[in-house]
């Protein structure tokens, strides 16, 4: 198995930290990883994506443009990584400022309005984690408690007590999110 | 962890006892992660933020000639301007780890992944006749991995040695296996400034002798020392060579890529094959030599306008068509168009 | 005198009162007849001696006249790329703290191409000894302008005389260097005279004794004469220099135990 995701949305969401936690996730599993940014200017408040590779055999490239799965969270991304989806893989998005919804049909399309929901639970830190669940629904390449590991490994010490809140998002993501499209039920 | 903070977590471990750098992207992570992770508690290690680049490698020497384990790194324009204390540290015969995170050049250039500082790297890069050892890690892994055997290195042949890494490794986090804290040195090599006691002549560390017949006789003998590592320190890697009919050659980041080139070519029927200098000097001649014998073409591919490309001919004398495929700037050539560029090239 | 009598009759033991100090190898020095370098060795030396700090002291040599000091001074010493030496001092010091680690450099190497390495050793009051001579020109390279050349003075790049709107104004580093809080002992003195020797000696000895108190660094600079690249007799170089060198340059203390001399 080798999952190859791309994470895309603004500086500042929390997209390379959701992509640590997913990759932390996966060394957890014991599976081989690879965490690659974007870097530079875009953290600096542009847009900013992260592509992570988790597999069960050791990682070729860590640098690709066909993905598995997109998980995109701004209309910049959505224009950028759409037509980047593998046929038949998954396109995860947060419909918040989506002017433009994905159009393709020979891949799964699902929706996690994340953004509304962590407004909701008052707390916008945690809107990645919410997406993560969305992702893990679809697509449980990770086990929850080793989700809850990997965000031990990745948020500083001084922040554990946040531990719970962000475990509490990853579980609403899950319920939250939502079928848009699937190729096969049509 | 990140590459960059894989370096800086193996040079502590490596029982380095020093480490002097300036802020620089795509590599600060280097000096941010020392910093934090107050080594002095740790093993002792110094860490110092300097003025400039410049003041950086030219703290690598005062430290490396007191026989210490001393560390630097650095992205393109700042190894541009250590390139003068890289030049006396190589003619001082001091040993050093100096870390390159290359990005795109020339002049500013972009912070984006390059391997455009080949030349620089592996010609020497400052002024007069020498040449750094040169390690060209894959994966974070490595990036870790090389620092210890750059120290290893460094000291058995007295040499400054470079791990030419790109902003793409430095910022990528991977798995890694870190070695167990090794001591720092208690005993110091006999030519090092330790302060002269009774027992012994006095130390000088110079890359200075006037006399003609004197300087030439020595860079006869670093020129004995670079015959030796070519002789016993190439280090390379291959893929699916045993039956290649094209053979792909990239280091670093460009390997990387080219091993998932090489099983797409062959799924597409292409027999593929790679060959990974992991030292650049010494670069592995023999073997490319040895493989142009069998393959019908050659590809390097790097991030660059074609460096390496020129030391594969070399290598290979003229025996097999050798190419380029590069991209510039801060771009990473995909898998797909390598493979699309060996038909191009040899399949027409 | 009886005319058997030969040097060897007069060099004993029992008739010195003064010798050359066993810091100081036997190499003949190469520095011009008259030149204010030999002395400025000799007080280092002699220091180190008196301090019985030979195997604990490591010397930085400069880029310049003093390039080839470690070839007499019999101390592990370091050859630094021009400007860099008090870059390389620092990192002699913090990797061996209890070390006593000095810099010997021209004005060319410390006040123009590494104006940024001594400010910022001073700066950081890293715990080392700066040894700066100053003859305002520069001697090695054959007599072109320093920063510290003065206005209307001639050199090989200044022919008629440093002019300030083409050339700029001559640089006080030392005066600069003693405004930052890292420095613990500033100080201006010369080796034209026996008197400003004794005093020389002094001071370079206080920079080496402040060294166990790791309060910042010291800086002494040493204004000197320069008779090659002035074109004078070394007898009326030390002559121009009281004259001209010192209105500008004047020798005195600038900074002691971390204060200003003069303020509060």
């Amino acid at each position: 198995m080798t999952e190859e995701i791309i994470i895309a949305g603004f500086g500042g969401q929390g997209v390379l930290s959701m992509g640590k936690i997913l990759a932390y996730s996966g060394i957890m599993e014991d599976q081989e990883v690879s965490w690659m940014p974007s870097y530079g200017p875009e953290m600096r408040g542009g847009t900013a994506n992260v592509t992570v590779i988790l597999s069960d055999e050791p990682i070729s490239s860590p640098i690709i443009n066909r993905f598995d799965t997109a998980i995109i969270l701004n209309q910049q991304s959505m224009d950028k990584f759409e037509d980047s989806v593998k046929p038949g893989g998954l396109l995860l998005y947060d419909g918040n400022g989506i002017t433009r919804h994905p159009e393709r049909k020979d891949i799964r399309v699902y929706r996690v309005d994340a953004a509304e929901e962590a407004a909701k639970m008052e707390s916008s830190r945690i809107f990645n984690m919410i997406v993560l669940g969305g992702f893990l629904k679809v697509k449980p390449l990770v086990k929850i408690e080793n989700v809850r590991k990997g965000i031990a490994e990745s948020l500083p010490e001084r922040h554990h007590g946040l531990i719970p809140l962000n475990e509490k998002a990853v579980l609403r993501g899950m319920e939250i999110v939502k079928q848009v499209f699937e190729p096969d039920s049509k | 962890m990140k590459g960059n903070e894989a370096i800086a977590e193996a040079a502590i471990r490596a029982g380095a006892d020093a480490y002097f750098g300036y802020p620089i992207t795509p590599q600060s992570e280097i000096l941010e992660y020392l910093m934090a992770e107050k080594p002095h508690e740790r093993t002792g290690m110094v860490v110092l933020q300097a003025e400039s680049e410049i003041a950086a490698i030219n703290m690598v020497y005062g430290g490396a000639a007191c026989g210490r384990k001393v560390i630097t790194s650095s992205s393109s324009p700042g190894i541009s301007l250590k390139q003068e204390g890289l030049s006396y540290i190589a003619g001082s015969e001091l040993p050093c780890v100096v870390v390159n995170v290359v990005r795109g050049g020339p002049g500013l250039g972009t912070i984006q992944p390059a391997q455009s500082d080949y030349f620089q790297a592996v010609k020497g890069g400052g002024h007069g006749d020498y040449r750094l050892i040169v390690l060209a890690p894959q994966s974070v892994q490595e990036m870790a991995d090389f620092v210890d055997l750059g120290f290893e290195l460094a000291f058995r042949y007295r040499n400054p040695v470079m791990i030419l890494t790109d902003g793409a490794l430095g910022q990528m986090m991977e798995k890694v296996w870190l070695q167990e804290q090794k001591p720092r040195m208690t005993i110091f090599p006999d030519w090092a400034t330790t302060g002269k006691t009774p027992d012994r002549e006095r130390n000088v560390i110079t890359s200075l002798d006037l006399d003609s017949a004197e300087q030439e006789k020595f860079n006869l003998k670093l020129q004995n020392k670079y015959r030796k590592l070519e002789a016993e320190e190439v280090r390379f890697e291959h893929t699916d060579t045993e039956d290649a009919e094209y053979l792909l050659v990239a280091y670093g980041t460009s390997a990387r890529i080219c091993q998932k080139s090489v099983r797409l070519a062959r799924d597409k029927g292409i027999k593929a094959g790679l060959l990974r200098p992991v030292t650049l000097f010494p670069f592995p001649k023999k073997p490319l030599k040895e493989l142009a014998a069998k393959v019908k073409g050659i590809l390097a591919v790097e991030m660059s306008t074609g460096q390496m490309v020129e030391d594969v001919r070399l290598a290979v004398e003229g025996k097999v068509q050798v190419e380029h495929y590069g991209r510039m700037g801060g771009i990473i050539p995909t898998p797909e168009e390598i493979v699309d560029a060996i038909g191009k090239n040899f399949l027409k | 005198m009886a005319e058997n009598t030969g040097i060897k009759d007069v060099v004993r033991d029992e008739n010195l009162v003064y010798k050359k100090t066993s810091v100081l190898t036997d190499k003949v020095m190469h520095y011009c007849p008259g030149c204010g370098h030999g002395t400025a060795h000799r007080l280092i030396a002699e220091v180190i001696e008196e301090m019985e700090i030979q195997s604990g002291t490591i010397g930085v040599t400069p880029v310049g006249c003093a390039v080839l000091m470690y070839n007499y001074l019999d101390i592990d010493m370091q050859e630094a790329a021009h400007g860099r030496a008090p870059a390389v001092a620092t990192a002699i010091k913090r990797l061996m703290p209890d070390k006593y680690v000095f810099t010997y450099q021209g004005d060319g190497d410390l006040a123009a191409i590494g104006t940024a390495e001594t400010i910022h050793a001073c700066n950081r009051g890293e715990n080392i000894a700066i040894f700066f001579i100053n003859n305002g020109i520069y001697g090695m390279t054959g007599g072109q302008m320093a920063p510290t050349t003065l206005l209307g003075m001639k050199s090989s790049t200044s022919p008629y005389g440093r002019d300030v709107h083409m050339m700029g104004n001559p640089l006080k580093m030392t005066e600069l260097v003693a405004q930052l809080p890292g420095t613990w002992y500033v100080t201006r003195q010369a080796v034209h005279t026996p008197a400003s020797v004794r005093k020389a000696k002094k001071a370079i000895r206080q920079a080496f004794e402040n060294q166990k108190l790791k309060k910042g660094l010291s800086l002494v600079e040493i204004v000197s004469n320069c008779n090659s690249g002035w074109k004078m007799s070394p007898v009326d170089s030390n002559k121009w220099m009281a004259e001209n060198m010192f209105p500008f340059y004047p020798p005195g203390d600038i900074k002691l135990e971390g204060k200003l001399v003069g303020k509060e």
